[in-house]
């Protein structure tokens, strides 16, 4: 990862590059008091309310997506009561289907978009900089935006529900009956738009998870030796980047059918339903992992430290973690085992997906293998983890039984699947959950837990728990199919669901019981004392509770193997790197990938409403959508690309600064002075996102041609007359990147590169242009078949990318011309280099599948 | 012993006039796959109770431990055998109940919102019952399932596994019956408002009579005949 391209003062590196034990001498000790007062002022977020506008800190916004994700919970629990209300009884007392349907669509969409990504994403935020021995996260105004858009969304959701027009079509919103046809109305645009709109904040949030990881660990704290936390979190920020984006291919397409008419889904004219169920399962499967892994990841945290020893097969626990994340991805199958399907393909999804218990045992081995080699202590989060065991246990075990295809068939949409989704998401999310809250608790608040209050909650809820769903595998098993409100000729089904639903209050209580503790430790609890775990790790190595600026000074090699309790004051006291603020900004040090040597200064932006203004935007963009006003939806387009050019803006530092001794003799430049930014990572992980979504696509593609009824659809009126314009459409893209070369040249020599960067605005634009020439004379209608709504979105897809390539030369060129663009100082150009590679490569690739999917002669 | 009766009581209660129950099979591939799920349940109980006692364990003093033991020989040794032998029953059953080519008699299936459309070939033509399902017992049927709107799914839980009917597509599914009797079906895919009351009643008739009650089923108001 470090780079040798940037020019300009030689800097010093740590003594050996080939050794790997790396040595840097400590920072002389200050006056903590002083050190504290300044970082505070710099790190801290602006005072009043316009502060929480404005917030960008990874520890504020961490609890703000905890918090928020705990409300969604506690609703998504009331609808849960609904539920298990209506359910009591054989002809369901109160509600009717219509508001029933209804309820336990928004149950699920709930819990699972609202509340568990959201929760870990959280987590993450506030958890991994003060684990990995850095300030904050990679993109502070991300997290922010993130934090928006997710709350924007929910509220979205909420709000339908309060007027009666919420999504009902189960939280898998099979096609065709969420068409257009089978669910007039809003209710499945408030899914479509409202859950993708959520889904920028886990795209946000896995893009600065991945970068904070890979290159902002404290020097020497290598990749194969970090915590394991952050190799869970690793795994589960690429899962979400490879996982989100064929959900929100699917949404959008369905979104496009719905409020268009372009036909993806619908039979008759080329679509196929199930290209939904393939594309929201590739999604939906490795969803769950999503939100298993960061749950284990709390556990191997906590394991080792309640037993006073250390993990078990460390190797072994981030192989299974690799094989979950690979496995995870080939298994969406087993959903649809009941659609017809080849025996051939039944056999190898079946065994996929029995093979991913692999991994999940043998994490489970290591747990209780480093319990059986430590002493376990029977404290509050150990009964959480204990919770968690018994319960997972079981989920997993019927998990497997579902992988059998026979037994599938029998069970599938029964309660038998309820309750087992409820086993392993309430046991291998909520108890972990539980287990962390009780853990971190003590460092958000700075206060102890009130005795006692802790423990009856976690009795109510285990009983609760187990008293509700453990019968509903028998209910299931009765013929008990899910999503059903009334059961008028099965008298044989009253006991069960009445014990499940009386059971069901009670784990209310408990879940009660359990805010009420927290709310009591927050508000009455004695001062906590530091490190009260007596943990190992780097999270307990700062005064509680955390400080805005989370490391005083970044922990050197030396420092990452003592007890936190001992670290705390070398590290207050400024004797590892980078101590303070001197300058008056905020910084943090980048290191290299795996073996985590210093690499730059990274600066950091400070508070803005920026993130506001944009999520507003676009959820500007959201309501008019929704509202059916869609020549209107132009207006907060233009404003979303105003400010993401002012974000841009926000990012240009100045050019001349010189390099910061971070420790005796270690001299490091600043950010701008290396092509490979953090924000050039970032940036290679959104395209690995965007790539997916692109995958996706062609995915779509091939499976309607082959798969589809309604094929080949009829005539194509398209010509070879269009056969110029789409290879100016493709060719202009190509131009773009020779134009982005010929800048970077120039700006290597210290050149002026703004009319080569024009180049590239021209060639982009002239991209855009044959798009819609070829779009307004030379297409088939779109809404005739999916083949020429196919190739409708694929020229959308070519014109977004030039047009944004577009957006990203004129910045360049804007630098230039600024002269913050010199031969030390990239600028944007190794992004844009990024973006027109691949707005190139997918140009040209959409180019051959749109003439292959066929033209008359 | 005690708890396993105990736990096994409610089942006892249950099985008793349970028309939809997975667990009182009414013809072979329900009975295989409800002989799996038993075998299945009590290996799952033997490796809960195994996990629950090494925790139960886990608890004293320290002591010297191998994480391979652990992490291969209880992870992976453990598991792939349970596994395998998992997939290898699973395959076997599927095996057994898969449709084959065997001239046996078919049945069409067609699901609207909310309701059920069988059409049987018989001498006089085709005969289309609503919401009924007349079989021969002891023989095999195939189900021929289509849709016309959205995704429905075909269940007769005490004959066998369920089976989606999808717009644009011809799903196969095979059903044998024992013996002359009522059972019960219904959907088991969401499909809207009407889906949890999207019934339909399954009439096995010794396979001699099947023809005789087909032809009164299209004499009684039961038939479609517009
Ligand atoms: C608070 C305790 C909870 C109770 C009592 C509860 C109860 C239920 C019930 C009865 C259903 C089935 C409705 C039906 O299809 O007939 C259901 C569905 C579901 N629940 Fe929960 N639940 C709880 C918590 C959770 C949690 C924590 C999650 C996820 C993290 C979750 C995720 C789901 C999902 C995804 C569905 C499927 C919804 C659908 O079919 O579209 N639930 N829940
Ligand atoms: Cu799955
Ligand atoms: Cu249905």
């Amino acid at each position: 990862m470090t780079d040798s391209t940037a020019p300009g003062q030689q800097v010093a590196t740590p003594a050996d590059a080939r050794d790997d034990t790396l040595a840097i001498a400590p920072n002389p000790p200050r006056r903590a008091l002083g050190l504290h007062r300044r970082l505070s002022r710099v790190w801290a977020n602006d005072p009043g309310w316009w502060g929480h506008v404005t917030a960008v800190n990874h520890t504020t916004l961490g609890l703000r997506f905890m918090g928020t994700a705990l409300v969604f919970f506690l609703v998504g629990g009331v609808l849960a009561m609904l539920i298990r209300a209506q359910l009591a009884t054989h002809d369901g007392a109160f509600l009717d289907t219509e508001l029933y349907n209804q309820i336990f669509t928004m149950h699920g969409s709930i819990m699972m978009f609202l509340f568990a990504i959201p929760m870990l994403e959280g987590l993450a935020i506030y958890l991994l900089p003060k684990l990995l021995g850095t300030r904050d996260m990679a993109f502070p105004r991300l997290t922010a935006l993130g934090y928006w858009c997710y709350l924007f969304g929910g509220l979205i959701m909420l709000t339908a529900l309060l007027f009666g027009v919420a999504p009902r079509d189960g939280w898998f919103m099979y096609t065709p009956l969420s068409g257009a046809t089978y669910s007039p109305g809003i209710n499945a645009d408030v899914w479509l738009l409202g859950v993708t709109f959520v889904e920028i904040s886990a795209l946000c949030a896995a893009v600065e998870i991945t970068v904070t990881i890979l290159r902002q660990r404290a020097p020497g704290m290598k990749l194969t030796e970090m915590p394991l936390f952050a190799w869970y979190m690793l795994g589960t920020s690429v899962m979400m980047l490879v996982g989100f984006p064929p959900l929100i291919l699917a949404s959008v397409l369905l979104e496009i059918e719905r409020a268009f008419d372009w036909p993806f889904f619908a039979v008759a004219r080329g679509g196929d339903p199930l290209l939904w169920q393939h594309l929201f399962w590739l999604f939906g499967h490795p969803e769950v992992y999503i939100i298993f892994l960061p749950a284990a990841g709390v556990l191997s945290t906590l394991i080792p430290v309640l037993c006073r020893t250390q993990i078990m097969g460390y190797g072994a626990i981030v192989a299974s973690v690799l094989a979950l994340v690979f496995l995870s991805f080939g298994l969406w199958v087993h959903h649809m085992f009941t659609v017809g399907i080849p025996h051939m393909a039944l056999a190898f999804f079946s065994a996929a997906s029995l093979l991913v218990a692999v991994p999940t045992v043998v994490q489970v081995f290591a747990w209780i293998g480093t319990m059986w080699q430590g002493r376990p202590q029977l404290v509050l989060p150990m009964y959480h983890i204990l919770g968690f065991f018994l319960t997972f246990v079981m989920g997993g075990l019927t998990g497997v039984m579902l992988a059998v295809v026979p037994f599938n068939w029998q069970a599938h949409d029964t309660a038998f699947v309820t309750a087992h989704l409820h086993y392993v998401l309430i046991g291998g999310f909520v108890f972990p959950m539980m287990a962390a809250a009780v853990w971190w608790m003590p460092q958000i608040t700075g206060r102890e837990r009130v005795r006692g209050l802790g423990e009856a909650a976690f009795w109510v809820i285990l009983i609760g728990f187990h008293g509700t769903f453990f019968i509903m595998h028998l209910t299931g098993l009765l013929g008990m199919p899910r999503r059903i409100d009334v059961y008028p000729d099965n008298p044989e089904w009253v006991w069960l669901n009445l014990t499940s639903s009386i059971f069901g209050f009670v784990m209310t209580i408990g879940f009660g019981l359990f805010v009420l503790d927290m709310a009591l430790q927050a508000f009455m609890g004695q001062k906590q004392r530091r490190d009260p775990w007596r943990a190992p790790t780097l999270d307990w190595a700062m005064p509680l509770p955390a400080p805005p600026y989370t490391f005083a000074s970044i922990p050197a090699p030396q420092h990452l193997d003592l007890p936190a309790r001992e670290v705390i004051t070398i590290l207050a006291r400024g004797e590892g790197l980078l101590p303070g603020a001197p300058r008056d900004r905020r910084e943090l040090l980048t290191t290299s990938l795996g073996t985590a040597r210093p690499d730059h200064v990274a600066l950091l932006p400070g508070n803005t409403a920026l993130p506001l203004g944009l999520a507003s935007a676009i959820g500007g963009f959201v309501l008019l959508m929704l509202a059916g006003l869609y020549a209107l939806t132009l207006l907060p387009l233009v404003l979303v690309a105003m400010l993401i050019w002012r974000w841009g803006r926000g990012m240009v530092r100045p050019v001349d600064d010189a390099p910061i001794e971070v420790a005796p003799g270690l001299s490091l430049p600043l950010q701008g002075w290396r092509r490979r930014t953090l924000g050039w990572t970032g940036s290679v992980c959104l395209l690995v996102a965007n790539g997916t979504l692109f995958a996706s696509l062609v995915f779509g593609i091939g499976f309607l041609a082959l798969v589809a009824s309604e094929w080949p659809g009829p005539e194509a009126r398209v010509t070879s007359a269009a056969l110029p314009w789409v290879a100016i459409a493709a060719l202009m893209p190509v131009l773009g990147a020779l134009a982005q070369r010929r800048s970077d040249a120039l700006q290597r020599r210290g050149g002026d590169g703004s009319a080569a960067a024009g180049l590239g605005v021209v060639a982009n634009s002239v991209a855009v242009a044959a798009l819609a020439v070829l779009a307004l004379g030379h297409m088939d209608d779109p809404t005739q078949h999916a083949r020429d709504a196919l190739r409708g979105v694929l020229a959308g897809y070519v014109a977004l990318h030039a047009l944004i390539g577009a957006g990203m030369a004129g910045f360049a060129m804007d630098q230039f011309r600024r002269a913050e663009i010199t031969a030390r100082h990239a600028g944007l150009l190794p992004v844009w280099r990024l973006w027109q590679d691949y707005a190139a490569v997918t140009a040209l690739v959409a180019a051959l599948l749109a003439v292959g999917l066929g033209m008359s002669a | 012993m005690r708890g396993a009766l105990v736990l096994m009581l409610p089942l006892v209660l249950a099985g008793c006039d349970s028309p939809l129950s997975t667990l009182t099979p009414a013809g072979p591939a329900a009975r295989d796959i409800a002989g799996l799920w038993w075998v299945m349940l009590g290996g799952a109980a033997v490796l809960t109770l195994l996990v629950l006692v090494l925790l139960a364990m886990a608890f004293g003093p320290p002591r010297q431990v191998r994480a391979r033991v652990w992490t291969h020989w209880l992870g992976l040794g453990l598991s792939f055998p349970v596994l395998g032998a998992m997939l290898a029953a699973g395959l076997w059953v599927g095996e057994r109940v898969l449709p084959r080519d065997d001239g046996a008699l078919q049945i069409k299936v067609h699901a609207v919102q909310w309701f059920w459309e069988f059409t049987a070939p018989s001498p006089d033509g085709p005969v289309t019952t609503r919401d009924r399902l007349i079989l021969p017992a002891g023989e095999p049927v195939d189900l021929i399932i289509t849709s016309s709107d959205v995704i429905h799914s075909f269940w007769v839980p005490q004959l066998g596994g369920k089976m989606d009917a999808i717009p644009g597509r011809e799903n196969r599914l095979r059903l044998q019956a024992d013996a002359p009797g009522r059972l019960a079906g219904q959907c088991a895919e969401f499909c809207g408002v009407g889906h949890a009351v999207m019934r339909f009643e399954v009439e096995v008739v010794e396979a001699g009579d099947w023809e005789e009650a087909l032809r009164d089923a299209a004499n009684d108001g039961d038939a479609e005949d517009d």
